[in-house]
This record gives C-alpha cells, sequence and structure tokens, in this order.
C-alpha cells in the first residue's frame, strides 16, 4: 500500500482576535485515504478547511501539501490542491466550459491540455451536456457539480471538499458519493460533513472537531471492529430492571434509553446474548426488539461533542454559583 | 508571472458579458460627443475671448478637458466589482486558493481595467482624429493629452482597486472611490485660503493640476512621475490588504 503523505497539518491554531477558532490540530492524510471531517456548526470546519487550502493563514502552526509548505512554497503547494468551499466559487455569468477554462487557467494548466481536462472533469461530474449553459441558469444541484469539476479539473493530488452533497437530491447525492470514493483511490480526500452516514459510506477515517478542538482521529473500520460488533438495542414489553440484565454473566455495560429499551453492550466472547434471550424466554419479559447498533459515528460525535458541552456547561455552572 | 494575462482577459471579458460595460461605452461616448459637437461649433463662430486660440487649443483641450471629469464619475462603476464582488460571491476562495501569488492577481486585475479604460479611450481619441479629414491638427499636444487621460484613467483604476479590496458591498466601494477621486481632484482648491506652501502642497498633489499641464502640451515628466506613484502606491496597497486579510480576517 501506498503510504505517501499528501497533506500534514502540524499544531495549527487560528485566531479570530481573541476567539480561538481552531486550536492545536495536528493530522495527515495519506494518498488513497478519504478523511471525513466531522464537526457541529461552527466547530471551526470551514476555517481549518480555508486554512489547509491556503485561503487563510494559520495564526500558528504548519500545513504542507504534496511536501510543500503553504506559506513558503504556495505556488508548489496550491498547485496540488482543489478546493470546493461551502459556497461553491462561481462566476454566474460564465458558461460552464468559460468557467472551467479559467479555473484551469488560473491553476496553471498549459493551454493545450485545458480542452481535454475540461471534458474529463464534466464527465466524472456529469455535466456533458450543459458546457454551453451559462451557470446562472443551473439548478443547484448542477451548480455544486460545477464547483466539484473545477476542483479536480487539474488532476491535483489533493482534493478539499467542503460539505459537497450539501443541497442536492438523493441521486445525486449518491453520484457525489460515488465520484468522491473513486477520487479517493489515487488522491487524497478531505470531506467535511456533517450529515454522518455520508461519512461512513465514504470516509476511510474520520476527524472530530469540537470547539476547535481536534476529539477524535480513527479509522472508520477500527470504530466499527470496536465498538459496534458488541452493542445491541434490545426492547421490551415487560422490562426486567436493569440490574437484573447487569447480573447476566458477560455484560459489559447497561444503559436504559427508555422504558422499554436498553442499549447493552457485552464481552463478544460469553453467551451473554443466549443467556438475556434465555431468561427473557423464561420469565415472560416480552421481547420484542434487538438491533446490532451499528450506528456507533452517531454515537461518538454526540458523545464527543455534547457530552462535552454539558460538561463545560457544568463547570460554568459550578463557577456562577 | 504568467498569470496575469488570464486573470486580465478574464476580467475584461466578465465586463463585456454585463450589459454596464456597453452602458459606460455608449453613455461615455454618447456624452463626449454632445461636448465635442458645442466645441466645434464654438470653434466656427468664435466668441471674442477665443480669438488667437487654434482647433487643438479649443476643441481637443476642451473635450479631453471634459472627458477627465466624466471618467472621475465612470470609473468608480468600473472598478466597484473588482474585488467586492469575488468578496460576496465567493469566488476569491478559488483565487487565493489557486497557484498564483496576491501581486499576480492585483496585477492581472487592475491591467484588465486599464484595458478596458484604454477602449474608452480609443473611442474618444476617434472623435478629434476624426477632424484630420478636414483639416490638421497639433499632434504633439493631443499626444500629450492622450497620454494624460491615460495616465489619469490607470491611478483612477488603482484607487478603485484598492477601495474594492476594503468592502464586499459594490455599492460602498463605488461610492467610496468617488469621494477620494472628487478630493484629489479639487484639492487644489482647499489649498486657496492657505499660506504658499500649504498652496504648493496641494496644488501639486490635485490630479487636475498635472492632468491641465498635459492637455496643454507641456510634457513634463514630473507630471507622468507623479501619476505612475499614485499608480504603484494604491496597488501596493491593495496587496498588502489582501495579504493582510488572509492573517487577520
Amino acid at each position: 500500500m501506498n503510504r505517501e503523505i499528501l497533506i500534514s497539518v502540524e499544531q495549527v491554531s487560528r485566531y479570530y482576535g481573541d476567539y480561538c477558532a481552531v486550536n492545536n490540530v495536528s493530522f495527515t492524510v495519506e494518498r488513497g485515504e478519504v478523511l471525513g471531517f466531522l464537526g457541529p456548526n461552527g466547530a471551526g470546519k470551514s476555517t481549518m478547511m480555508q486554512i489547509i487550502s491556503g485561503v487563510l493563514t494559520a495564526s500558528t502552526g504548519t500545513v504542507s501539501i504534496a511536501g510543500f509548505d503553504i506559506i513558503d512554497a504556495p505556488k508548489s503547494a496550491k498547485a496540488h490542491l482543489g478546493f470546493l468551499p461551502e459556497q461553491p466559487p462561481l462566476y454566474i455569468d460564465l458558461t460552464v466550459d468559460e468557467y472551467l477554462h479559467y479555473a484551469a487557467r488560473l491553476r496553471g494548466m498549459s493551454k493545450a491540455n485545458i480542452p481535454a481536462a475540461i471534458e474529463h472533469s464534466k464527465r466524472r461530474c456529469g455535466l456533458e451536456t450543459s458546457g454551453k449553459r451559462l451557470i446562472r441558469n443551473l439548478s443547484k444541484g448542477f451548480q455544486q457539480r460545477v464547483g466539484i469539476a473545477q476542483a479536480i479539473i487539474h488532476a491535483p493530488a489533493v482534493v478539499i471538499l467542503d460539505e459537497p452533497t450539501e443541497g442536492l437530491d438523493p441521486n445525486q447525492i449518491r453520484e457525489i458519493r460515488d465520484l468522491i470514493r473513486e477520487l479517493g483511490n489515487d488522491h487524497g480526500v478531505i470531506l467535511s460533513t456533517h450529515i454522518l452516514p455520508e461519512a461512513q459510506t465514504v470516509c476511510d477515517r474520520v476527524l472530530i472537531i469540537h470547539e476547535g478542538r481536534l476529539v477524535l482521529d480513527e479509522r472508520l473500520d477500527k470504530l466499527h471492529k470496536d465498538k459496534h460488533k458488541n452493542s445491541v438495542r434490545i426492547a421490551f414489553k415487560r422490562p426486567p430492571s436493569i440490574e437484573t440484565i447487569q447480573t447476566i454473566a458477560g455484560m459489559d455495560n447497561v444503559e436504559q434509553i427508555d422504558n422499554q429499551r436498553f442499549r447493552i453492550s457485552f464481552n463478544p466472547d460469553s453467551q451473554a446474548i443466549d443467556k438475556l434471550t434465555q431468561q427473557s424466554a423464561h420469565s415472560c419479559w416480552g421481547l420484542f426488539e434487538m438491533i446490532p447498533d451499528t450506528n456507533t459515528l452517531e454515537e461518538t460525535f454526540v458523545r464527543l461533542t455534547r457530552g462535552e458541552r454539558q460538561e463545560t456547561l457544568q463547570k460554568n455552572n459550578e463557577v456562577n454559583t | 508571472m504568467n498569470s496575469i494575462m488570464p486573470i486580465a482577459m478574464h476580467e475584461l471579458r466578465r465586463m463585456f458579458k454585463s450589459p454596464l460595460a456597453w452602458i459606460i461605452l455608449a453613455v461615455v461616448q454618447f456624452l463626449l460627443a454632445i461636448f465635442f459637437l458645442i466645441l466645434l461649433s464654438q470653434f466656427m463662430n468664435p466668441a471674442p475671448w477665443f480669438a488667437g486660440h487654434g482647433l487643438t487649443e479649443i476643441v481637443v483641450a476642451g473635450l479631453l478637458q471634459i472627458a477627465g471629469i466624466v471618467l472621475l464619475l465612470i470609473t468608480p462603476f468600473i472598478t466597484m466589482h473588482l474585488f467586492s464582488e469575488e468578496r460576496r460571491t465567493g469566488t476569491i476562495t478559488l483565487l487565493f486558493s489557486s497557484p498564483i501569488t496576491i501581486t499576480e492577481l492585483v496585477l492581472g486585475k487592475y491591467f484588465g481595467t486599464v484595458c478596458f479604460l484604454l477602449i474608452i479611450l480609443m473611442l474618444i481619441a476617434l472623435m478629434p482624429l476624426s477632424l484630420l479629414l478636414g483639416t490638421q491638427l497639433d499632434l504633439g499636444q493631443l499626444g500629450a493629452g492622450l497620454l494624460g487621460l491615460m495616465l489619469l484613467m490607470s491611478s483612477f483604476a488603482a484607487i478603485g482597486l484598492f477601495i474594492s479590496t476594503l468592502t464586499s458591498q459594490t455599492s460602498v466601494a463605488a461610492i467610496t472611490t468617488f469621494g477620494i477621486l472628487f478630493l484629489l481632484w479639487i484639492l487644489n482648491l482647499a489649498g486657496g485660503t492657505g499660506s504658499e506652501t500649504f498652496r504648493a502642497i496641494f496644488t501639486y498633489l490635485s490630479l487636475l493640476n498635472h492632468y491641465n499641464n498635459l492637455i496643454d502640451g507641456m510634457f513634463n515628466s514630473v507630471d507622468v512621475i507623479y501619476y505612475l506613484i499614485i499608480s504603484i502606491t494604491f496597488i501596493i496597497l491593495s496587496i498588502w490588504r489582501l495579504d493582510g486579510e488572509r492573517l487577520h480576517q
């Protein structure tokens, strides 16, 4: 497996006045990797993406793209970079072809290579028949595709997409996700999103950023392996007490979701589930639902972003009282 | 530096995509044509105080004098969108994330604007040049005057460019630019009441004063350098401003 590091972010912080939007964030992205950048609104995702793409400068720390520092060698670094910001940077009074031509020229492509690159990029984004149309007249979904097309027109090593599926219909979302997966084969892709299933389907690795700090950096398959397989949600018509369930051998943790539902995690080597179902049948608890917990990303996300906020609130309250 | 051309050409092409450029060309040409005809009829039926003044002095210098004022009113509308609009629509991120330097970006936009102003200049120049069909002109004075107008427009463009880096509202950029241009234009009036040195400084700083020398046919390198310094200063300020923005935005 190719282990070439395409993006390297080291101890980056960014202040707006006294407000710290990004606080000491470090990570790397390798070729062939799709990195999901998650976080609640206002967590610093967009700021981080703008710093990586050279639109903003970090207050401290360094960013390098394909080995080139974005501050010391901005031209070489940015030549390897395609960026789709949250708001696609479109000149609405140009046609798609004119716009892509300008984007290619800005990226320093030679005139001879541009027509082929435009065709290729349009084909990848499903814009084959839209070349002569004014961007102003395109629907939001198509404008978004034009935004992606400009980001990949010069075949950059690194593609950064800030909420690329925002405002698209389900079919378009699926196409764009396929495209991102495809890009992930030979590029390094950073994708920011707040749609967790999206991150789950397209990303290899996720970062969760919260209040400017990196709170999680984990490969998705590892996240699944560690937490998902031995956790289920279970519901009874006549639920036993939580203590009763906890006494079953092999149970790690039992947590009550509502009157009838529990989330249980257990040691996969034990027969905890068998024993639980036997006991339920025996004692007529009325087991009617058992769902393997696959949504761990969401749980992790909520735990890391809301849990900490509550802690902070609590701390603030303590200080206030 | 090879990104300057694509940016300049893009700027020029986009101007003609909007009706604004065409309307500006039409309005400037129409207004100046009226003044041209008035000046011409004045020359044909000379009033006593015109006695002894030639065609170039009355018609060409008069036309260029008016052209300077019309362009002072019009240039803010040309420069207002340069960076303000890019910022408002978010296209500035495309420019900032592309492998171009801020200097290339600013120069590209500046040259694109100057190209458009040169088109206006050429159309204006056609009017006095049409007189060559029937009579003779002092081509030296015409040349100096056109050079003066070009330098004047270039400094207007540089000032407008700088103002447009300061705001994302095009109308704010236009009005501020207009205010500053007008102030620089009438600066010599401010010196009228002050002491001798005071007046000398203000007269020297006025955009109008240096322009008048050139349309009167006096080619003085000081006047040329004055306009070049204005243009270069505001271009550098724009570069600083945009560079600083990435750090302190």
